[in-house]
C-alpha cells in the first residue's frame, strides 16, 4: 500500500492557524505514507495536478487531502484521483478548516489537532477498497410540489423540453400567493395579466398534468425511482362534470370566511377563490356547509347544471413513479396578529397586513379596486370611507428577534414602495402616507429607483424608525389609529393620526412546510424554510438526491427571483433525466451470506426494503442485499447480531481503526 | 472482522495519560451534524479544542460497541450527534440509533464510567450555533471530570 497525503493552506484559511506545511512532513512518519506535500490551494488546478502527478509518478494507490470539509470538496477529488487512473473510493478527507483552522485561535493546538485528524484519515484510507458504482434505469416523470409561480414555471420549462409533469397543489387552483397580488415591483405591472396566461398554459400543455386540491401523502425510493402516494381530497364535487360556471356560489346560502381574500371579504360555503382559476372547479368547505353541519339544504345541488355535487365523495389515493422531485410550496405570511400585541393582535379593523391590502387594492378583489377603511365597510346607508391619511409599518415579523423572525424577509421593503404608491393613485395624490421603516432594502434590479421614484414624484414620507404602539382614539369626531413612535433620524418621539395602518408582515414558510420536508427526508432550517445543499455550490439541491428547491420555500425570495431559480432548477432536473441510467453509490451494505442466520433484523429495520430473503441452492433463504436499493445508511449493519452486513466506505474496521489511531498516544 | 472481534473482547489497558488533557471523540452523521459542524466552522464559532469527529453516514450506523471501544482506548468522553428524531435522512436510522444510545447511557455506569462522559443529542444541519454550545458544554463536562485514570473501561 503506498499513500499519498497532500495538506492545503486554502490561503490562509488553514495556514493561518494551522502548519500546513509541518503536519505535511510529520505524516512521512505515518505507516503505509509514501508521499506527503503540502499545497497552496489544493482544489486549483495546480493543486489537482500535484496530486495527479503524484499519483502517477509515486505510484500511489491511496490518497489523502487534508483540507475542508468533504461536503465541499470530496466529490471535486474523487474525480481528481480518478484523472490519473486510481479508483476514486481508495480516497479520504480530513476536514482540517471547518473542524479545525476557523474554529480556533491557538496556532500549537490547532496544527497538534490538525494531524490528530489527518492521522484518522489515514488510518481510514487504509481501510478502504477500490468500489465500483451500479447503475440503475431512470423513471423520467417528475413530480412539482407546489404550483404557484416557481412551480409553474420550473413545470413549463420541463414540459417545454418533453418531459411528462405533474403538479400536485393542495388548494383548489394553481397561481399560490402571486394570484393574490394587485401588481408587481418595480414596474407596476398587473400581477395577473402576468401569471394567468401562465397558469393556463400549464393547463394545457400536452406534458403537464395539474392535480389541484391534492396533497403528497407518502414518499417512497429514491433518485430516478420514486414512488409517490398522492391524497386527492374530497371536493365534494365532482370535477370531471364541473364546468365552473359559479352558480353554485352565487346561489349557496352559507357563507365562509375568503381565505383567498384575506379574510378582508365572504365567500360561500362552496366556492371557487377567484375568477381566473386553473383549474376552474368549485369545491364544498364541509365545515360551514348547512348539508354537511345540519343535514338540510342541497340547494347546490339542485342548481348545478351539470349534476356534479357529490356529497358522498371521499378522499382518494393515487400512486405514481417519478424520477425527480421538485419543492416549489412557497411561502405563508407571518401570523402578526398572535406576536405584535401592541399593535392591536388584528383587533383594530383599520390595521391590515400588506397581502390583505393587496387584495383591497386588486379590481377583482373584495372592494373592487376601491382603497377603504375596512371599520366604514358594511354599515347601511353609508358608502365605505376612503382613508385620507395611509401608515405603512415595515418588518412586522421580520427583522424582528423578539418574534423569532431574525431573517429579512426581502420583499416588503419594495412591497411597500409599490403599495405607497398605489395608494396616491387609487386613493388620490392628497393622500398623506407615510412608511416607518428600519433600513431599506433595494438590492434588486430597478429597485433603489424605484423607492426613490415613491419618495420624490409620489411624496411618500419616509420615517426611520419603530413604531412602538398602535391604538384607537377619537380626534374631532373621527376615528382614527394613533400611531405612536420614533424618528431616529430626528431622535424624537412622532404620533400619526392614521386612518388605515397596513403591516408589511413578513415572509414564513408555507404551513406544513417542515411534516412534507420529513416525508421526502429532506432538510430544513428552524423556520421550515427548505436547506439548500450548498448555498453556492448546490443552490438548487437539497441532500436528498433527486429533490430539488424552486421559489420561496428555501427562503424569502421576489418573483423575479424565484423564477430564475425556478428555470434553473429544470436546468438541473433536464441534466438529472437526460440520462438513460444514473450511477448510484456504491457505498452500500453487503451480507456475508456464509454468517448469515436469516433473523431477518436487517430486514425489519431498512427502511428501503433493500435486504430480501433471498432462496438458496439447498431451499433455505438467506438475506441478500439489492445493491441498486440499498441507501448506505448501515442501520442493518449496526442491526445485524452476528456482524456480518458490512457497509462499504465505513466499515466497522475503518471506524474501530480511526478510533485507536487517534487514542494511541 | 478481525478488529470487530477484537473489540467484543474487553482487552487492553489504556496506558494512565500523564497530562492534564481529555480526549473526547465525536461520532456524528454525514447529513445534520457533520453538516452542523461544518456550519459553525463555516460562521467562525469557536469550539473547545478537545472533540475528535468521525463521520459516519447516519447514527444508524452507529454499533454503541465504538462508544465502548473508544472508552476502553483511552476515550474521556464520546458524544453521538445526529439528526433531530422525525429529520433523518434515512427515515427512522436515528430512531434505532436512540434506544441503543439511552441503554448505553445507563450502562455505562456499571462499567465505571461516569454518566457525563457519554452523552448523545441531535444537531441538524443549520443549527451551527447549537453544535458549538453542544460541544463547548460536553467537553467543558469531561474537562471537569478530568482524564480517566488508570482505568480499562
Amino acid at each position: 500500500m503506498r499513500i499519498g497525503v497532500f495538506v492545503c493552506h486554502c490561503g490562509t484559511n488553514i495556514a493561518g492557524t494551522v502548519d500546513s506545511r509541518g503536519i505535511a512532513a510529520r505524516a512521512a512518519e505515518l505507516k503505509d505514507v509514501v508521499h506527503t506535500e503540502d499545497l497552496l490551494y489544493t482544489c486549483s488546478e495546480p493543486g489537482q495536478s500535484a496530486i495527479q502527478k503524484a499519483i502517477i509518478e509515486k505510484g500511489l494507490t491511496r490518497v489523502v487531502v487534508a483540507a475542508c470539509s468533504p461536503h465541499m470538496h470530496e466529490v471535486t477529488f474523487r474525480r481528481t484521483v480518478e484523472g490519473a487512473g486510481l479508483n476514486p473510493f481508495l480516497f479520504e478527507m480530513a476536514n482540517i478548516r471547518e473542524h479545525c483552522s476557523w474554529i480556533h485561535d491557538d496556532y500549537g493546538l490547532a496544527t497538534e489537532k490538525a494531524y490528530e485528524i489527518l492521522k484518522m484519515s489515514v488510518a481510514k484510507v487504509r481501510q478502504l477498497e477500490a468500489l465500483v458504482p451500479n447503475e440503475v434505469s431512470v423513471n423520467k416523470d417528475v413530480l412539482v410540489i407546489g404550483g404557484g409561480v416557481a412551480g409553474i414555471q420550473t413545470a413549463l420549462d420541463l414540459a417545454d423540453a418533453g418531459l411528462k409533469v405533474t403538479i400536485v397543489e393542495r388548494e383548489t387552483t394553481i397561481g399560490g400567493t402571486m394570484a393574490r397580488l394587485d401588481k408587481t415591483f418595480p414596474t407596476i405591472d398587473c400581477s395577473a395579466c402576468i401569471l394567468t396566461p401562465r397558469m393556463v398554459d400549464a393547463a394545457q400543455h400536452e406534458n403537464i398534468e395539474i392535480m389541484a386540491y391534492c396533497e403528497v401523502d407518502k414518499v417512497q425510493g429514491y433518485v430516478g425511482n420514486f414512488t409517490v402516494d398522492i391524497r386527492k381530497k374530497a371536493a365534494m364535487v365532482d370535477w370531471v362534470k364541473c364546468i365552473g360556471c359559479e352558480i353554485c356560489m352565487q346561489k349557496c346560502p352559507a357563507k365562509a370566511p375568503d381565505v383567498f381574500n384575506v379574510g378582508l371579504a365572504e365567500t360561500k360555503a362552496i366556492y371557487i377563490p377567484f375568477p381566473q382559476a386553473v383549474p376552474k372547479r368549485a369545491a364544498i368547505q364541509v365545515e360551514h356547509c348547512r348539508w354537511f353541519q345540519q343535514g338540510k339544504c342541497k340547494v347546490c345541488e339542485r342548481v348545478c347544471p351539470a349534476d356534479a355535487i357529490d356529497y358522498e365523495q371521499q378522499d382518494e389515493y393515487v400512486q405514481k413513479e417519478f424520477g425527480a422531485i421538485v419543492m416549489a410550496t412557497g411561502l405563508d405570511v407571518f401570523p402578526w396578529e398572535q406576536h405584535y400585541h401592541e399593535y392591536g393582535s388584528g383587533n383594530i379593523p383599520d390595521v391590515i397586513s400588506g397581502l390583505q391590502y393587496e387584495r383591497m387594492l386588486n379590481a377583482s378583489g373584495p372592494t373592487s379596486g376601491h382603497v377603504v377603511r375596512p371599520s366604514t365597510q358594511g354599515i347601511k346607508g353609508q358608502e365605505p370611507e376612503e382613508p385620507k391619511t395611509v401608515v405603512f409599518i415595515q418588518c412586522v415579523g421580520s427583522r424582528d428577534e423578539s418574534v423569532g423572525r431574525p431573517y429579512c424577509s426581502s420583499v416588503c421593503c419594495m412591497y411597500t414602495a409599490k403599495q405607497a404608491i398605489l395608494t396616491k393613485s387609487h386613493a388620490g395624490m392628497d393622500t398623506e402616507v407615510y412608511v416607518f421603516y428600519i433600513d431599506i432594502r433595494a438590492t434588486g434590479k430597478g429597485y433603489e429607483e424605484f423607492v426613490k421614484r415613491a419618495q420624490t414624484e409620489f411624496n411618500v414620507k419616509y420615517v426611520r424608525g419603530r413604531v412602538s404602539k398602535l391604538y384607537e382614539d377619537v380626534i374631532d369626531g373621527s376615528r382614527k389609529v394613533m400611531v405612536r413612535g420614533v424618528d431616529t433620524l430626528l431622535g424624537k418621539q412622532v404620533e400619526v393620526a392614521a386612518d388605515l395602518v397596513v403591516l408589511a408582515s413578513g415572509i414564513t414558510a408555507a404551513d406544513g412546510a417542515a411534516q412534507l420536508a420529513q416525508k421526502l427526508n429532506i432538510s430544513y432550517d428552524e423556520y421550515g424554510f427548505f436547506k439548500e445543499s450548498h448555498p453556492k455550490l448546490r443552490p438548487l439541491e437539497t441532500n436528498t438526491a433527486g429533490v430539488f428547491l424552486a421559489g420561496a420555500c428555501q427562503s424569502p425570495k421576489d418573483i423575479p427571483t424565484a423564477v430564475a431559480q425556478a428555470s434553473g432548477t429544470a436546468a438541473k432536473v433536464l441534466g438529472l433525466l437526460s440520462r438513460d441510467k444514473l450511477k448510484t453509490s456504491p457505498q452500500i451494505a453487503i451480507v456475508e451470506q456464509n454468517r448469515c442466520v436469516s433473523c431477518w433484523k436487517c430486514v425489519e429495520v431498512c427502511p428501503f426494503s433493500a435486504p430480501q430473503k433471498q432462496e438458496q441452492r439447498d431451499g433455505t433463504y438467506l438475506s441478500h442485499i439489492i445493491e441498486t436499493v440499498c441507501q448506505g445508511c448501515g442501520i442493518c449493519v449496526a442491526t445485524c447480531p452476528v456482524n456480518c452486513i458490512t457497509l462499504k466506505g465505513f466499515t466497522t474496521d475503518a471506524i474501530i481503526d480511526q478510533i485507536e489511531e487517534l487514542l494511541l498516544a | 472482522m478481525a478488529q470487530a472481534t477484537d473489540m467484543r473482547q474487553a482487552a487492553g489497558t489504556t496506558p494512565p495519560d500523564a497530562e492534564d488533557e481529555v480526549k473526547v471523540v465525536g461520532i456524528v452523521c454525514n447529513w445534520c451534524s457533520y453538516a452542523g459542524a461544518d456550519g459553525a466552522g463555516t460562521a467562525r464559532l469557536k469550539q473547545e479544542f478537545e472533540m475528535r469527529l468521525l463521520r459516519v453516514p447516519c447514527t444508524g450506523r452507529i454499533d454503541p460497541l465504538f462508544a465502548i471501544k473508544a472508552f476502553e482506548k483511552g476515550a474521556d468522553g464520546v458524544l453521538i450527534s445526529g439528526c433531530h428524531p422525525g429529520d433523518c435522512h434515512y427515515s427512522e436510522g436515528n430512531y434505532y440509533a436512540r434506544r441503543k444510545f439511552e441503554l448505553l447511557d445507563r450502562m455505562l455506569p456499571f462499567l465505571g464510567v461516569e454518566s457525563d462522559r457519554f452523552e448523545y443529542t441531535w444537531v441538524s444541519a443549520s443549527e451551527a450555533a447549537r453544535w458549538q454550545k453542544v460541544v463547548n458544554e460536553f467537553v467543558g463536562k469531561v474537562k471537569a471530570l478530568g482524564p480517566r485514570e488508570g482505568r480499562a473501561l
